[in-house]
């Protein structure tokens, strides 16, 4: 059970597929519009449950619960071995190398 | 009675809500023909540019240093004919509160926000904006909601948007996050709406009064540093405020002659509406998705009549790639020392390739860098890119392919940035603007289309009689 007070992200549909906007590629189409928002839950609930929670600006969003205390996952990424080519080469263009 | 929330009814009130958030009613400005009063509406923000210069030194935004990519420019210049290889100086926009140029933007906004007595701001954008909004919020006090496109239907962010997202909530912004359509505009109208908070648009009169001290700083810093204005000013262009703001500051310092050149990356052929084509990029701002639309249609953007109008201040317009742009990137890091970008580095690649038509006593400035962070590297770009099935390779950028491939630049003098051809795009906001307006155009309105597209009246007139 996540407890009223937590920090937690929530998810919604805005828009299902058959709603979307007219004029779009035919991919977008086919999916519905989402989002995801955070904030304190305001009542004990389960992970999947209909919650509301209140947000950094104050605001009531209601939503699907999908985490609990939500963090970046985003990096530097994986080792580009294309990147050290570059420096060696543009070194080696204007300081002839290490000679 | 509440009111109805639905797509339909929200949209249907954009006008109302969109006069209440924004404090300005753009009704004023209209001629009800083809022409609106650009000029009218930039003075709407009663503030001049000194009073911007102010505002933004009260939060410690502007003033950034101009600095001279001496090494960049030495390797541009093996590559140019005995004489040529211009200068190249980069405007240090990263040294702004949040990072990037935009906190010019946003200072403006948020300010005149507060000063009407909103308890908040709201703005839709992707990119390094909603960190200068959430940061300009932060110091005057004001509540901050960014809406962020960020997600494709299988919920795979693009790592650069999801950094931003990061960097919003680092200043205490509520962050809604969003998968790939531009309804995101109903998410938009729809939290301003309930809120009652000040739409703090990219494209607002304020947002681009702030970005004219850029311009203004560079005519200044240049006279300073070397005595004469820049020859030319390469502007990254996705809407097309950088480019229409520091042109508009550079020419209010009277650099009558200087050059304004915009520059994007090529990514002709991924549609930006595209959910399955969303994650296929690998930049998300500085690039032709952008560039191109907002150019030959400023006004379809969240503001009735855009304030960013690059067709107005631009000479040329080049394209580069996004294989060049990331080893430019590389370029500026290991030869110049500083680590930037990559997106805001689309000028520098191009300037790169133009410095080599241009005399060795010439200047050629890049109006702004950006900060690097998690995501926002190159690395995690490519990466990125690798792990979506873009192939990754060394050799010559004219085989790039947006979406298939990023080819690097099997040595530096394959960067070359190719021209744009910018008299089709004045051709395209002509025929728009009439459709949109008055097929049957005004003499008052031919004159307006000129000063739109910075060609004549005989050019226009051409153009209608197609």
């Amino acid at each position: 059970m996540v407890k009223k007070g937590e920090w937690v992200r929530i998810h919604n549909v805005v828009l299902d597929a058959s709603g979307r906007a007219d004029r779009l590629p035919d991919d977008t189409k086919q999916v519905p519009l989402e989002m995801w928002t955070k904030g304190t839950l305001l009542a004990d609930a389960e992970i999947g449950d209909k919650v509301q929670v209140e947000t950094a600006t104050g605001r009531i969003e209601t939503g699907k619960l999908i985490e609990v205390h939500p963090y970046y996952k985003h990096s530097y990424g994986k080792f580009v071995p294309e990147l050290i080519k570059i420096d060696r080469q543009l070194r080696e263009i204007m300081y002839g190398g290490e000679k | 009675m509440a009111l109805a929330k639905d797509y339909a009814s929200v949209m249907g009130r954009s006008n109302e809500i969109m006069k209440t958030a924004l404090g300005l009613d753009y009704q004023d400005f209209e001629s009800g023909s083809v022409r609106f009063d650009y000029e009218t509406l930039m003075k709407s923000t009663g503030y001049t540019l000194d009073e911007v210069n102010r505002i933004q030194t009260l939060t410690g935004v502007g003033h950034t240093p101009l600095l001279e990519l001496r090494n960049i420019s030495a390797l541009s210049r093996k590559y140019a004919k005995p004489g040529y290889g211009a200068r190249i100086f980069a405007k240090d926009e990263a040294a702004n509160p949040s990072g990037s140029f935009k906190a010019r933007r946003a200072a403006t906004a948020v300010y005149h926000a507060k000063k009407l007595g909103y308890k908040g701001v709201i703005a839709a954008t992707s990119g390094n904006y909603g960190a200068a909004v959430a940061s300009q919020a932060a110091m005057q006090g004001l509540k901050c909601i960014i809406v962020q496109e960020c997600y494709d239907s299988r919920g795979v962010g693009q790592p650069e948007i999801v950094e931003k997202a990061r960097h919003c909530e680092a200043y205490g912004a509520e962050v809604v996050q969003l998968t790939v359509g531009p309804e995101l505009f109903y998410t938009f109208l729809s939290l301003l709406e309930d809120t009652g908070y000040f739409n703090a648009s990219l494209y607002s009169p304020f947002g681009i009064a702030g970005v004219e001290t850029l311009g203004y700083e560079i005519a200044m810093q240049c006279r300073e540093m070397l005595g004469k204005d820049p020859e030319v000013v390469v502007c990254t262009n996705a809407g097309g405020g950088m480019i229409t703001g520091t042109a508009r500051g550079l020419l209010k310092a009277g650099a009558t002659e200087t050059e304004f050149i915009g520059a994007s990356i090529d990514l002709t052929g991924l549609h930006m509406a595209s959910d399955k084509q969303f994650n296929l990029k690998s930049c998300t701002t500085g690039h032709t998705g952008f560039g191109v639309p907002y150019a030959t249609d400023p006004d379809h953007s969240d503001v009735p009549r855009s304030a960013a109008r690059p067709l107005r201040y631009m000479d040329r317009y080049v394209y580069v790639t996004q294989g060049e742009v990331f080893y430019i990137t590389e370029a500026l890091a290991n030869l110049d020392g500083i680590e930037r970008g990559p997106a805001g580095n689309t000028a520098l690649a191009a300037a790169f390739s133009l410095a080599q038509d241009y005399p060795e006593d010439a200047v050629i400035v890049i109006s702004e860098t950006e900060y690097t962070g998690a995501g926002k590297h190159i690395q995690p770009q490519l990466d990125f890119a690798r792990d979506n099935g873009i192939e990754i390779y060394f050799g010559n950028p004219s085989e790039d392919k947006p979406g298939t491939n990023i080819v690097l630049p099997g040595d530096p003098s394959l960067i070359r940035c190719r021209e744009a051809d910018i008299d089709r795009m004045r051709a395209s906001l002509i025929r728009k603007s009439v459709a949109a307006h008055n097929p049957n155009p005004t003499a008052e309105d031919i004159a307006f289309l000129a000063e739109e597209t910075k060609t004549d009246e005989a050019f226009v007139r051409s153009v209608l009689e197609q």
